[in-house]
């Protein structure tokens, strides 16, 4: 793990961002009071299932939100600058060169029609001025940085001439060709295969050691979490249930969801019997469109009060650094 | 529960080779052997899991012990009776007593079938029972799978992704198999569905002595289901132990690979992962000798030329390795 300055200011900060999306029976938000900061050279987990809106936070950091979506409040500074007050044009100039981000399918996120040297020369060319020659020069270097075996040859060759893991790498190399500050990745190593994975994750943070960048990891998977985070934000329904650093959150979770999901996960007993049970967390997430009134948890939740059900209870900062939304930990503040 | 050791299902050699074609004429150039000589057997009650990463072959052999796709070669005997060249007649009455839950539970329903008629379609197939004894049957599985009866008028498209997956599990027990293939059965579903989804398996082999043949990728849940586990890379088999064993003494330095690659779940055991690059090789490409040579640690001038026989080391750990 880094060595975090608490001096240095955040390279992004998000305050009460909320995202609506517009549904054919009027707009509901989908992500709601999302707060958060990371540093250089930290790096930030951000975890939840299907429809907990990690993703969506994601793309909205990148203001590449689907037309249906819209940032309905808050603040986004990027280095210090604020991103959502910023022209198209701007964006576009900052897009690439400040923020940059590895989706998780590169077999989609990379243009098949252009070979991946061009691609990656074509960013450096948008962002800094230089020669098409010195731009080739830099999407081969950047290869090289990501370990792509034979990068010269790499360079001239088309995205479905590599394999997954070559162009997760190259994808890597896109995102960091103008040496942005924060790098985003939405899932980088859930389309690939285990030894792939454990090399692609390897390869994520030694790049952050040796170029300080702040990093946003969105996963569903705590093994990746475990691996990589400093801190982690835990989401469910559209919100932040728990934020923690990573030792606070595996030590000692608050949230009977991030419980419950740590509890899921098959393996984590030391051996299981075939015929064990894991605990699950019984019924499904709610849909964004028809939340409970009270805690989105609570009706899933063995714990849930009368109070749960009726109020939906805030983030608090439970311990110092580690915050929750729950009742049940009301009095541990 | 301790499952019954005599085996059910028996594979021996079993091979799948797809023809590769190229030119104008369509000429056979090769062949891509997606298994490539594959032997095991299958306990009453028991789970043994195939595991491995893509394009190892493992998902072929479970659909190649369906029938699903027709093997090139080897013996396959179901409870004493050998299925004889995969024909039609003799694949019919076995697979009522073998079936399989898809990977993908939003493509493996017909999304314009009510979901009592998908669960219906096999009992309908093999005629069995009456018309209202089917439509028990079908009220019955539901509950049994933790579906509420009164949404057999629902389709498909109504469930979550969970839901689904207990409607497939609920027609692949329609005929009470003794063996379900179970092809990546939770890798589409979040974590705390996952887990739902493993207990309810868990418990059904319990209730009703079911085997399952599991085809899976991720060791955390290879680990929780399996009674023995059967390690797969280009085509074969190199490593099958039980669980613990092979969770406790890797020999195989894939098998290796593969365990020292999964996550830790522990922040402060956190693995220096590699950045080096070694790609899977693919099956067309099989390197000579043993396949995983060019990228196993222990690998000398024999691995290149001669292929290692899975043979009986301590227990009941069989591997194929010249060093090990």
């Amino acid at each position: 793990m880094n060595q975090i300055q608490p001096s240095q200011a955040p390279a992004i900060e998000v305050t009460d961002l909320q995202i609506e999306v517009m549904g054919a029976n009027g707009s509901f938000a989908v992500v709601s009071e999302m707060n958060l900061s990371v540093r250089p050279g930290e790096t930030l987990c951000i975890v939840g299932e299907s429809g907990c809106g990690k993703s969506i936070t994601a793309l909205s950091l990148m203001r590449l939100l689907p037309d249906a979506a819209k940032i309905t409040g808050g603040r986004l500074l990027i280095d210090g600058q604020d991103f959502l007050a910023m022209n198209q044009r701007q964006v576009e100039q900052f897009r690439g060169d400040k923020i940059a981000m590895i989706f998780q399918e590169p077999l989609t996120a990379l243009n098949p029609v252009l070979r991946i040297g061009e691609q990656i020369a074509e960013g450096v060319r948008e962002h800094r001025r230089c020669s098409r020659s010195e731009a080739h020069e830099r999407a081969v270097d950047v290869l090289r940085l990501v370990q792509m075996p034979d990068p010269e040859r790499r360079a001239s060759q088309f995205p479905h001439e590599l394999s997954g893991g070559m162009r997760q790498r190259a994808m890597i190399a896109l995102a960091l060709a103008c040496e942005p500050k924060i790098i985003i990745a939405d899932e980088p190593t859930t389309a690939l295969d285990v030894t792939i994975q454990a090399q692609i994750l390897g390869l994520i943070s030694d790049l952050q050691k040796r170029l300080g960048t702040a990093q946003i990891l969105i996963t569903h998977d705590l093994g990746v979490v475990s691996e990589v985070a400093d801190r982690v934000i835990v989401m469910y329904a559209g919100r932040k249930v728990e934020e923690a650093s990573i030792y606070d959150l595996f030590d000692n979770p608050l949230h009977p969801y991030t419980i419950g999901l740590m509890g899921a996960v098959p393996g984590s007993g030391a051996s299981s019997d075939a015929g064990d049970r894991l605990a699950d967390i019984p019924g499904t997430v709610p849909p964004l469109w028809n939340l409970p009134k009270g805690c989105a948890f609570a009706p899933r939740c063995a714990n849930a009060s009368a109070r749960c059900l009726e109020e939906r209870p805030p983030l608090q900062e439970k311990r110092p650094g580690h915050w929750a939304a729950c009742w049940e930990h009301d009095d541990a503040a | 529960m301790q499952p019954d050791r005599t085996p059910l299902l028996s594979v021996e050699n079993l091979k799948v080779h797809f023809p590769i074609r190229s030119g104008v004429f369509q000429r056979q150039m090769g062949a891509v052997k997606a298994v490539d000589g594959v032997s095991f057997s299958l306990g009453r009650g028991e789970t043994l899991s195939l595991v491995g990463e893509s394009g190892c072959g493992k998902s072929t052999t479970g659909l190649a012990l369906m029938g699903l796709v027709k093997p090139t070669g080897g013996r396959v005997r179901f409870d004493g009776n050998e299925i004889e060249g995969f024909k039609r007649s003799a694949l019919k009455s076995y697979r009522r007593r073998m079936q399989i839950v898809f990977q993908d539970p939003f493509s493996s329903l017909n999304p314009r079938q009510r979901v009592k008629d998908i669960i219906r379609a096999p009992l309908d197939i093999h005629a069995v029972g009456t018309r209202a004894e089917r439509d028990a049957r079908v009220a019955e599985l539901m509950q049994r799978v933790g579906l509420r009866p009164d949404q057999a008028d629902n389709f498909a498209h109504q469930f979550s992704g969970g839901q689904r997956q207990r409607i497939g599990i609920a027609r692949a027990l329609a005929l009470n198999p003794d063996i379900i293939v179970c092809d990546e059965p939770v890798s589409a579903l979040d974590v705390s569905v996952q887990a739902q989804i493993l207990n309810l398996l868990s418990d059904l082999q319990r209730d009703l002595g079911v085997s399952y043949l599991s085809i899976s990728h991720d060791l955390g849940v290879v680990e929780f289901i399996s009674h023995r586990v059967a390690v797969m890379y280009l085509g074969k088999i190199v490593e099958i132990a039980p669980k613990k064993t092979i969770f406790s003494t890797p020999l195989h330095p894939y098998t290796e690979l593969l365990m020292r690659s999964a996550p830790s779940r522990d922040p402060r055991k956190r693995h220096s992962f590699s950045a080096s690059n070694y790609d899977i090789p693919s099956a067309t490409r099989k390197p000579s000798g043993c396949p995983f040579h060019p990228r196993c640690p222990l690998a000398t001038d024999i691995c290149k030329s001669d292929e290692p026989e899975l043979t009986l080391r301590a227990g009941e750990q069989f591997v194929a390795c010249h060093h090990r």
